[in-house]
Order: C-alpha cells, then sequence, then structure tokens
C-alpha cells in the first residue's frame, strides 16, 4: 500500500481531504451554524425590539413592581394612542420615537464624522454607569437606528442620555472648541460644522428611505408625506453644527422609566 | 509536501511578487497612519483643525489599511503561493489572479480617497460605502474561485491543511460582507444599514468577529501551516491536531461576536452563549499554536542564527497569548470592566501586530527569497533588527494599552468613602495622556521596523535582479 493511500485520520475525514467539493460543502455549513443560531432569533424572539408593524413587538412585555404589564405604547410612541399626535407635538416621556428632520440631519453628521468611534450610545445596567450617565439602555431605544450606534470604545463618554444635560449653547462651544470648555479633552476642534450647511436633499432622502426599510421601518403615520415635504424648509439654511446640536439633544429621553421594572430580561 | 514530479510545474508566480511587494508597502502605510491617529489621542493638536486628517476620519482608514491593505495583500500573495506549491500546479487562471491584484489595489485606493471624506456606513472594520462594497465582493469572488478552482486542479491526492483554512475564510468572509453590507442608498456616497438597533449590532459583531477570526485567525493560521514546516524544515508536528484545530475553529469561531456586546439591550443569553463558546476555543486555539511551535522540536537551535524562524515563532506566542486573552475578556465580569476600555484595543494590536504582522512577515522574507531566487535576503542583520523593533513595540503598544485599560476600567468604577463616583470621566481622560504617549511610541517603534523590512525587500530584489540580467541564467521561483 503506497503511503498516499494510507488513511491517517478517520475514512470521512480523508475523503473530504480527497475532495474539493466535498471540502467547500462541508466548511460551507460548518461556517454557517454559529451565526443563524445566534441571529435569526433575534428577529422573532420578544425584547428584541423587532416591531415591524406589530404593536407588541413579538409580545414582548415588561411588568411593573406589581406584575402589569406596561403597554408597549408607553414605551414605544404610537401617534394613533398617544395625546400628541404628531412629531413637532411629541414630548419627552411619550416614548421612543424616529428623529425629527434636522436631528437626522445631524445623525448623518455625527455618523460622517465617526463620533461613534470614540463614544458610545449604549449604557449598561451597573450602578456607576447609573450614577454617571442615567437609566440603562433599553433595546426598544435604537429601534430605528438603521446603522446603530452602540459603539464600542469610550475614549469619551457614553451619549445614550445626553438630552438636555448641557444647554444648546455649552454644546456649540464644546463642539467648536472642546478645550475651551474642557480643557484636559482629546476631542478635536470642529468649528468648521458651522460653516458647512446641511445637506438638504439628503436628509429628505435618508427619512423616505428610512420608510422603506425591511426591517424597522419608520411608520408612514409618522414620517407623513407632509412632514417629509415640510421638512426641506425647516432645513433650509441650517448649519450642520446645529443640527449635530439637535441631534445630541434627541439622546435618550424619550421613554419614562419606572423605578423597579426589568426592561430587559 | 509537494509532489516529487519528473519535470518541475512552471508557476504563476509573478502576481505573487507584486502581492508581497504591495503587503511590504501597505504595512508601511498602515501602522504609519497608526502611529498618527494614536499621536492625535495624545496630542490633538495634531488635527490641525483640519477635516479630512481628525481622528473619527482617518481612524478607519488605518484599520482599514492594515487588515484590507497589507493583510489583504499578504494573505493573497501567500495564499497563490501556497495553493500552487501544495497542489504542484499553476494557478487555474493567471489572468483573473491579476485582476484581482488590479481589482483589489483599485478598492485600496479608493478608500484612501473615501474615508478622509467623510464617506462612510457608520460600521466598525466595514466604512466603506456600498459602490465600493460592491467592487469588494465582486473582486474577493474572483478570487475565491480562481483559489478553489485551483485546488480542484491540484496534481497532489490530498489537499494540504493550508488550504482548507483559507478555504474556510473565503466562504466565511464572503457570507459576512454580503449579510453585514445590506444597506439602502441615498446617494452615491451615503447609505443606511436595512437593519436597527439590536439586530444591527449582533450583525456587525458577527461580521467584526469572524474578521478577526477567519480572517486575520484563518487565513493568517494558512500562513503559519506552510512556512513553519518549510523554514524550519520539518514536517508539521501533528496532522490529526491540525484536523481538530481546523474544524474547531471553522465551527466554533462563529459564535463569539455575541461576547463584544455583553450587557447591551441584546438578549442576555446571546453573550453568555459567545463566551462559553470564546472559553472552549481556548483549546484548539492552544491546540494549533501548540502544533507550530512542536514542529520546531529539534531545530530549536537554529532560532540563534536564523532570524525569520524568529518571526514566526514570537507569532505563535502571541497567538496563543491572545487566544487565551480573548476569552478571559469575554467573560462577564471581566467584559464588565474591559468592555469600552483601551484593554480592548491592547488586545486587538496583541493579535495584530505581535500575530499577523510578525506570521506576515515571516512568510514574506522566506517567499521573496523563493521568488527571486537568492541564498540571502539583502541584509540578514537587518531582518534581525527588524525582528527586534517589531517586537519591542508591539510590547510596548500591549503593556501601555493594558495599564490605560484595566485603569480606566477601575476609575470609571470606584466611589468614594460618600458612595458618589470618585472620578468625574474627563480625570480618566487626562490619566491615560502618558499611555497614550507611550502607546503611539510603541507603536512608531514597530513602524520604523516596517520601513527597515521594505528596504531590506526593495535592495533584495534589486540585487536579484540586476544579477538575473548579469548571468542571463533563469531563476527557480
Amino acid at each position: 500500500m503506497s503511503d498516499h493511500d494510507k488513511i491517517y485520520s478517520t475514512q470521512l475525514q480523508d475523503k473530504t481531504e480527497r475532495s474539493t467539493l466535498l471540502m467547500f460543502v462541508l466548511t460551507a455549513i460548518a461556517v454557517a451554524i454559529g451565526g443563524i443560531v445566534e441571529i435569526v432569533p433575534l428577529f422573532y424572539l420578544p425584547n428584541t425590539a423587532m416591531c415591524q408593524n406589530d404593536p407588541t413587538c413579538n409580545n414582548t412585555q415588561h411588568k411593573d413592581l406589581n406584575g402589569n404589564v406596561i403597554p408597549m405604547d408607553k414605551i414605544i410612541w404610537n401617534p394613533a394612542t398617544s395625546a400628541n399626535k404628531t412629531l413637532d407635538d411629541w414630548q419627552p416621556g411619550d416614548g421612543v420615537r424616529p428623529y425629527k428632520a434636522l436631528e437626522l440631519a445631524g445623525r448623518n453628521v455625527y455618523i460622517r464624522e465617526g463620533c461613534f468611534l470614540c463614544h458610545s450610545q449604549m449604557i449598561r445596567p451597573f450602578r456607576d454607569e447609573k450614577d454617571r450617565y442615567g437609566h440603562y439602555s433599553i433595546a426598544e431605544e435604537s429601534m430605528y437606528d438603521h446603522t446603530y450606534q452602540w459603539g464600542s470604545k469610550r475614549t469619551g463618554p457614553d451619549l445614550a442620555r445626553l438630552a438636555g444635560k448641557y444647554s444648546d449653547e455649552w454644546h456649540r462651544r464644546h463642539l467648536m472648541y472642546p478645550r475651551d470648555v474642557v480643557p484636559e479633552s482629546v476631542m478635536p476642534n470642529y468649528f468648521w460644522l458651522n460653516d458647512k450647511k446641511v445637506d438638504v436633499a439628503e436628509t429628505v432622502e435618508t427619512m423616505k428611505v428610512l420608510t422603506i426599510m425591511p426591517f424597522n421601518p419608520v411608520p408612514k403615520t409618522i414620517y407623513t408625506d407632509a412632514y417629509i415635504a415640510g421638512a426641506a424648509a425647516e432645513l433650509e439654511g441650517k448649519t450642520d453644527l446645529e443640527a449635530l446640536i439637535a441631534f445630541l439633544q434627541s439622546l435618550g429621553n424619550h421613554v419614562k422609566f419606572e423605578e423597579g421594572v426589568n426592561y430587559r430580561d | 509536501m509537494e509532489a516529487n514530479q519528473a519535470t518541475p510545474v512552471k508557476y504563476d508566480m509573478e502576481v505573487v511578487r507584486w502581492f508581497t511587494i504591495a503587503a511590504a508597502i501597505y504595512a508601511c502605510v498602515g501602522t504609519l497612519i497608526g502611529v498618527y491617529v494614536a499621536s492625535e489621542l495624545a496630542w490633538p493638536f495634531l488635527n490641525f483643525d483640519l477635516e479630512w486628517i481628525t481622528f473619527g476620519r482617518l481612524r478607519p482608514l488605518h484599520t482599514n489599511a492594515v487588515i484590507f491593505a497589507f493583510g489583504g495583500c499578504a494573505l493573497m500573495a501567500t495564499g497563490f503561493y501556497i495553493v500552487q506549491r501544495t497542489g504542484a500546479t499553476k494557478l487555474w487562471s493567471n489572468g483573473l489572479a491579476w485582476a484581482t491584484f488590479i481589482g483589489w489595489n483599485l478598492i485600496i485606493v479608493s478608500a484612501v480617497i473615501t474615508l478622509p471624506l467623510g464617506w462612510t456606513s457608520g460600521k466598525e472594520y466595514a466604512e466603506l460605502e456600498w459602490p465600493i462594497d460592491i467592487a469588494i465582493a465582486i473582486v474577493w469572488l474572483m478570487y475565491g474561485f480562481n483559489y478553489i478552482m485551483t485546488i480542484g486542479i491540484r496534481k497532489t491526492s490530498h489537499i494540504y491543511v493550508s488550504n482548507w483554512f483559507t478555504m474556510g475564510m473565503i466562504v466565511m468572509i464572503t457570507y459576512l460582507h454580503v449579510v453585514n453590507s445590506m444597506a439602502i442608498p441615498v446617494s452615491m456616497t451615503n447609505s443606511f444599514s436595512i437593519y436597527s438597533g439590536v439586530q444591527d449590532a449582533m450583525i456587525q459583531w458577527w461580521w467584526g468577529h469572524n474578521a478577526v477570526g477567519f480572517y486575520l485567525t484563518g487565513g493568517f493560521l494558512a500562513i503559519m501551516y506552510y512556512f513553519v514546516p518549510k523554514q524550519a524544515g520539518r514536517p508539521v508536528f501533528s496532522y490529526r491536531l491540525s484536523v481538530l484545530h481546523f474544524w474547531a475553529l471553522t465551527f466554533g469561531y462563529v459564535w463569539l461576536g455575541a461576547h463584544h456586546l455583553q450587557y447591551t439591550a441584546l438578549p442576555d443569553w446571546t453573550g453568555s452563549l459567545g463566551a462559553a463558546v470564546s472559553l472552549a476555543m481556548i483549546i484548539p486555539s492552544w491546540g494549533g499554536a501548540m502544533n507550530g511551535m512542536m514542529t520546531l522540536s529539534g531545530a530549536w537551535d537554529r532560532l540563534r542564527d536564523d532570524y525569520i524562524l524568529r518571526f514566526l515563532v514570537v507569532a505563535l506566542a502571541f497567538y496563543a497569548m491572545s487566544t487565551f486573552e480573548g476569552p478571559v475578556m469575554s467573560i462577564k465580569t471581566v467584559n464588565a470592566l474591559s468592555h469600552y476600555t483601551d484593554w480592548t484595543v491592547g488586545h486587538v494590536h496583541s493579535g495584530a501586530l505581535g500575530w499577523m504582522a510578525m506570521v506576515a512577515y515571516g512568510a514574506m522574507y522566506h517567499m521573496i527569497k523563493k521568488l527571486w531566487g537568492v541564498e540571502k535576503m539583502y541584509s540578514e542583520g537587518l531582518v534581525n533588527v527588524h525582528f527586534w523593533l517589531a517586537t519591542i513595540g508591539t510590547v510596548v503598544y500591549v503593556v501601555a494599552m493594558w495599564v490605560s485599560g484595566i485603569m480606566q476600567g477601575l476609575m470609571w468604577r470606584d466611589y468614594d468613602e460618600y458612595g458618589t463616583l470618585t472620578y468625574t470621566f474627563v480625570e480618566s481622560v487626562s490619566a491615560m495622556h502618558p499611555y497614550y504617549a507611550m502607546r503611539a511610541i510603541g507603536g512608531l517603534i514597530f513602524n520604523i521596523g516596517t520601513w527597515i523590512a521594505l528596504y531590506n525587500i526593495v535592495m533584495t530584489v534589486r540585487t536579484a535582479s540586476s544579477a538575473r540580467s548579469a548571468s542571463a541564467v533563469p531563476a527557480n521561483a
């Protein structure tokens, strides 16, 4: 028996090693399994904020201290059941909503400048993070974030609950010249955002695209044709800096959290 | 490893030569950009108020340059080299290999232009915008198809272990790139992921960790399994261990991505599952590292004068170190401290500099001698200098990040005697300054090594070319 015919492992392994096709097929199956097991359930399990047109979001149930289910429209803003019917009337605490036109333009600036490389938007359920940043983040809060912005690094602080912490004027000065406000900061100066005008056409197109997303699209009852049509006028003449500040001031005040409720499971 | 043949095969090695030189150049450029962005964090004036070189725009260029330009060219050079030699055959299509070379380099050029302009999809390690994503898919499939067809026309009976790993990489990167890059464009330069929030996060880290697992690990293990035995002049220590190593990593690595999302808004079980499989992966990873190390048994004395072997052995040591560190960091209690800190950055670089770059350079030096038919590099002494600069640079970098990362984690969670947070966030930022400076210096030391390597390689090629034209004797590639 020549050396080439001797089997040093198992028959299956030997057969696989001799066949390009078999090796290819077995490898292609082996590498697919883990991803399927971890990813696919997130599209149909509760507590993953996969809502589509389902107001219960796959039967997600957050319960208060007495065991009563908190209605999902307290978590996710629903114009049909809320007292406040339009994006402009929405008030903090009404529930998770998509971004307003100017905020969305600011979000495009946030992504363009790579802010997520140094700032996370995902608060973990630890005592120190609660004291420093606020209530831990929940899945529903980023359900409209196409291209999520949780980040993976905190060279700067978390921004998930930045809304209302500082004034617009503070943000303006800090974004333009961070070290004027915080001497130890290592953030780049962004004063040049003040000279750039918001890309109106791209922002309007972004709104349209968000309504046709296959997963968690923005409902057309929120981005109504009238709202999208009016967005251009609202954005006209605004600077990237103003848009970015509007975005930062919209982060994390959507849901009114109650003490003692487990929002994650 | 190679079949004995009556007539020697004429391999298609010109494209391998070009990929090798390109890898050597991109290593210099990619790590130089790394040194610059690291310096921006230590001395923010270096942003120079120019939007194109702010940290946020330049950092993706650094990661793309080292992973896809340097790493990609090194993988394609070694891949086309190994698949021909282990199969005793020419490439299935030399023309397709050249098209791959040109296409891949055009993608790199487009990254250099678009990332500083702020054209980004906003996904870490997958920042390039949708037209470039489509180009990547096409060129990657050209590479993969050519590679697998070349395995198909091999003259040997068995497929060599390196080619299993490369095949795994080709398949997995195709899955990852296609699924993770799914987006709807709003213009030629901007697009948004079709997934949002929880689902997008899981898919992003499934991509992120498996780019590490199959591209930066699997692809480079293919290099290890060919070049360590070749350089040591000894067969792989254990064939059965390599079978175990391959199938365990191929099946298991895919599950790890979720450990990047511990304590986030994902359901708890995903992170726990990711961490459990991460811990299990220590066994095959260390088995593989031992397999490489033990290949040297009986040849350890050669480390005294074989500088290429030094690169390969230290690479294996870093491989073992980071495949232990990674699972430790995936444990929830450790992750609670390490996540969001510089420790993660240090971990990545112990893998990227210590393992990936070291094993790639070992292979590149080995290949250059064969490809240009020379006995020695232009200067063997400079190989040794490069080795020490690379090793010291990596250690300085990683140690700086360990200290700063753990310090950040401890400062953020520290409470004083009154039950309030001891430190403001910005106090942790200013405490990092010395370590950020140290990290930039470590990176600079590594970067200097890459320039020395480039000089040495260019001089070797020039010397070989002039010798060849003088003697007019064909070199045996």
